[in-house]
């Protein structure tokens, strides 16, 4: 087996994340996230038109409600209508909408998708968002100080806010709507991230007991190049599903599958040159600290 | 021993092939009939196709919401969806003051919106003194019919009315002394016909004109019927998916799982060789029992929680890779293969369980925080978590040392080497 040393490149590895991380915070703060109706309120429409059509046509049909209404096309041969309007639609609004639809183009209500979501929602639902994060982070915290000790945990930690940054930076630059399938891309990448760090951190544990005398750079190095096939091999694997469904799957797949298949990437990455390094920083200090 | 070894291990790759036949296509013998495992699952309205509307009622400081109100309000809109013909509408009420009503299928989600929402409070008001003469719930019965159309030219389609005998009184008493003038008959405060009163009517039956269509007519009756809602509903939100949209969102969205399947079995198959192989078998037992779970539960299967399962065959192999990359380890330290077997699945066990329970932790989390689809996600993710670590630590395992007591393959570059 090669040791490759990962730990002399630490701070080039930190330099990076930590350049592509400001970058994307100041790309979110001129950008801002695009909040979806499931956070702000409003209403979406997906309509399977099945044939060309123009903006103006569907702005002819939604301007009545909303002048700020976002059409976009969607759909491999662009047939596929994407409303979002900010204000939510009455029942009775729906319902005039849909009619539109019907007069202009002759598709069925069987063809048409629609959402509305009150801003109490809205409101619920960022609460809840942040709470789950917060509760999934403890959790998994608690977990690994009971299982190692705090300062893998912490680490470990370290390593998802470095995902969770990641996957908002993706949300910025692409303008996909951030609602409730967020959360699941997120707390997916959260569980997975996770599961990649526990794997080279279950490595460290274990040489630890066989080396007592390696240092902290030789024991990280041997550890991770140990377990570097299987945290490619899994990634692939997990990259090659998701991909796929990114390329074949509806439109609410897609914005789901594409955060995803750059959060796998992070967080594989992150197991291997964030946590790690930050492990030895904090182990080392500690130590110090306690030799006192 | 040898030629049982591999008797037993062609078996049991029979049998899973058997299963996977079934789930896939189901099974005719005479009258026992077992149907492909897709038809047994659930599938989500966003799948399906039909409508879910979340209602809240609004709290009124002299009328307060309580739970009477709230389950005469549930039945009340039960009886208004059970006229529309829906099958198996699902109206939960959910916290102190919510309801959901889920409609499958639904071709026509418009028409039950505006049924489900409306107060629908029925009155009848004296036009001089604005005073109200009867509501809804002094109808007992209404339905919708044909009528003469007032300018006696074919018919127009009507309500007709049948008051209670204390109503009758009532309207007689109106009636008498509105002659000549207007009784209004407004619904939620709209007037939906304001008829003059031609002479006195001591039956309490009647008629209310002012439907376009015997199907509006139809819906006006359901709602009279029915009775208002006890309390005022407003929509929070409000979910409409077309049977034709959600059917090609099912659709594809299995194309994708199939392919992306291959290309994970074939990459093991490439990548680890005879291990690979035995992953692969792993792998469609795998599928096989989440899906079965998932139909024995009863779970209702969503698009994210095909996105769900799709992403959790992607990781099932994690398992899978972390116990062959120890085998090879411990290989390249030159142990025999039983013993390189023993113990990379001794030594890859710990990873596995502390790696996945934290991924379970994330995925109880989102059950408990996440709502409709979302919740369907956490749960595929969290049986496909607990179904790999089976899959691997124990059929993996077995099928693999079935395989190596073979003596049939001792060539280390069937193990990747």
């Amino acid at each position: 087996m090669k040791i490759f040393d990962f730990m002399k490149y630490k701070k080039l590895l930190f330099g990076i994340s930590g350049v592509i991380i400001a970058l994307g915070l100041v790309l979110m703060a001129v950008n801002g996230l695009n909040l979806g109706i499931d956070f702000t309120g409003g209403s979406s429409i997906q309509a399977n038109i099945g044939k060309s059509f123009e903006i103006s046509d569907i702005r002819a049909i939604t301007d009545k409600f909303d002048k700020e209404a976002i059409v976009t096309y969607a759909g491999q041969n662009r047939d596929i209508a994407l409303i979002k309007t900010k204000v939510a639609l009455s029942v009775s609004q729906q319902g005039e909408v849909i009619q539109g639809f019907q007069d202009k183009f002759g598709i069925q209500q069987t063809n048409i998708q629609f959402e509305t979501i009150g801003p109490t929602i809205g409101a619920e639902l960022t609460k809840q968002a942040l709470l789950a994060l917060l509760l999934a982070n403890l959790g998994v915290l608690i977990y690994i100080s009971f299982r190692f000790e705090w300062k893998f945990g912490v680490a470990a930690i370290a390593a998802l806010a470095h995902d969770i940054l990641i996957m908002l930076v993706v949300y910025s630059i692409t303008q996909i709507a951030i609602n409730a399938s967020f959360i699941a891309a997120i707390l997916t990448i959260v569980g997975y991230s996770i599961n990649d760090t526990i794997v080279v951190f279950d490595r460290i544990r274990e040489n630890k007991r066989h080396l007592k005398k390696v240092e902290h750079k030789g024991l990280v190095n041997k550890s991770i190049s140990e377990t570097m096939a299987r945290s490619i091999n899994t990634s692939l694997t997990t990259l090659v599903t998701i991909f796929a469904l990114y390329i074949l799957g509806v439109p609410a797949i897609k914005d789901f599958a594409l955060p995803l298949l750059v959060g796998i990437l992070s967080g594989t990455y992150s197991s291997i040159f964030i946590a790690s390094p930050i492990w030895v920083l904090l182990d080392k200090k500690h130590k110090l600290n306690g030799a006192h | 021993m040898k030629s049982k070894s591999l008797i037993v291990f062609l078996a049991i790759v029979l049998l899973i092939s058997f299963f996977a036949y079934i789930a896939v296509y189901g099974l005719n013998i005479g009258k026992y009939e077992i149907v492909p495992v897709k038809n047994l699952i659930k599938l989500g309205l966003d799948l399906r196709g039909g409508a879910t509307v979340l209602l809240q009622a609004k709290d009124n400081p002299n009328d307060p919401v309580n739970d009477e109100k709230m389950a005469r309000a549930v039945a009340t809109i039960r009886e208004r969806i059970d006229a529309l013909g829906v099958a198996e509408p699902v109206i939960t009420r959910m916290g102190s003051d919510r309801i959901e009503v889920q409609l499958p299928e639904i071709q026509d989600p418009q028409r039950a919106l505006d049924l489900i929402g409306q107060t629908a409070q029925l009155e009848f008001i004296e036009e001089e003194t604005k005073q109200v003469i009867l509501t809804g719930n002094d109808i007992k019965k209404a339905s919708a019919e044909r009528a003469p159309s007032g300018n006696g030219v074919g018919e127009a389609p009507v309500v007709s009315f049948e008051l209670s005998p204390e109503g009758a009184k009532k309207f007689a008493a109106a009636t008498e002394r509105n002659i000549g003038k207007i009784i209004g008959i407004y619904l939620d405060e709209q007037p939906i016909s304001l008829p003059t009163v031609q002479n006195v009517i001591p039956d309490g039956k009647g008629i209310i004109t002012g439907s376009a269509t015997m199907e509006e007519a139809g819906d006006l009756a359901t709602l009279i019927r029915a009775g208002a809602l006890p309390v005022e509903m407003e929509t929070l939100s409000v979910t409409a998916v077309g049977p034709q949209l959600g059917a090609n969102s099912f659709e594809q969205s299995i194309t994708a799982g199939q392919i992306g399947i291959l290309l994970v079995l074939l990459f093991m198959l490439f990548y680890y060789r005879l291990p690979g192989l035995v992953s692969d078998i792993a792998l469609v037992l795998y599928t096989l029992i989440v899906l079965t779970i998932l139909a024995s539960i009863k779970a209702t299967l969503t698009l994210p929680g095909i996105a769900g399962i799709i992403l959790s065959i992607g990781m099932a192999v994690d398992a899978n890779v972390i116990i062959f990359e120890r085998i090879k380890e411990e290989l390249r330290f030159g142990k025999t293969l039983r013993a390189a077997i023993d113990s990379g699945f001794r030594r890859a066990f710990i990873t596995i369980i502390d790696s996945n329970i934290t991924t379970l932790i994330a995925a109880v989390v989102l059950f408990y925080f996440g709502t409709g689809p979302i919740k369907g996600f956490a749960v595929t993710l969290s049986i496909g978590i607990l179904s790999s670590m089976f899959t691997a630590i124990v059929i993996t395992r077995y099928l693999l040392k079935l395989l190596v007591s073979t003596n049939l393959f001792k060539n280390l570059k069937l193990f990747g080497l």
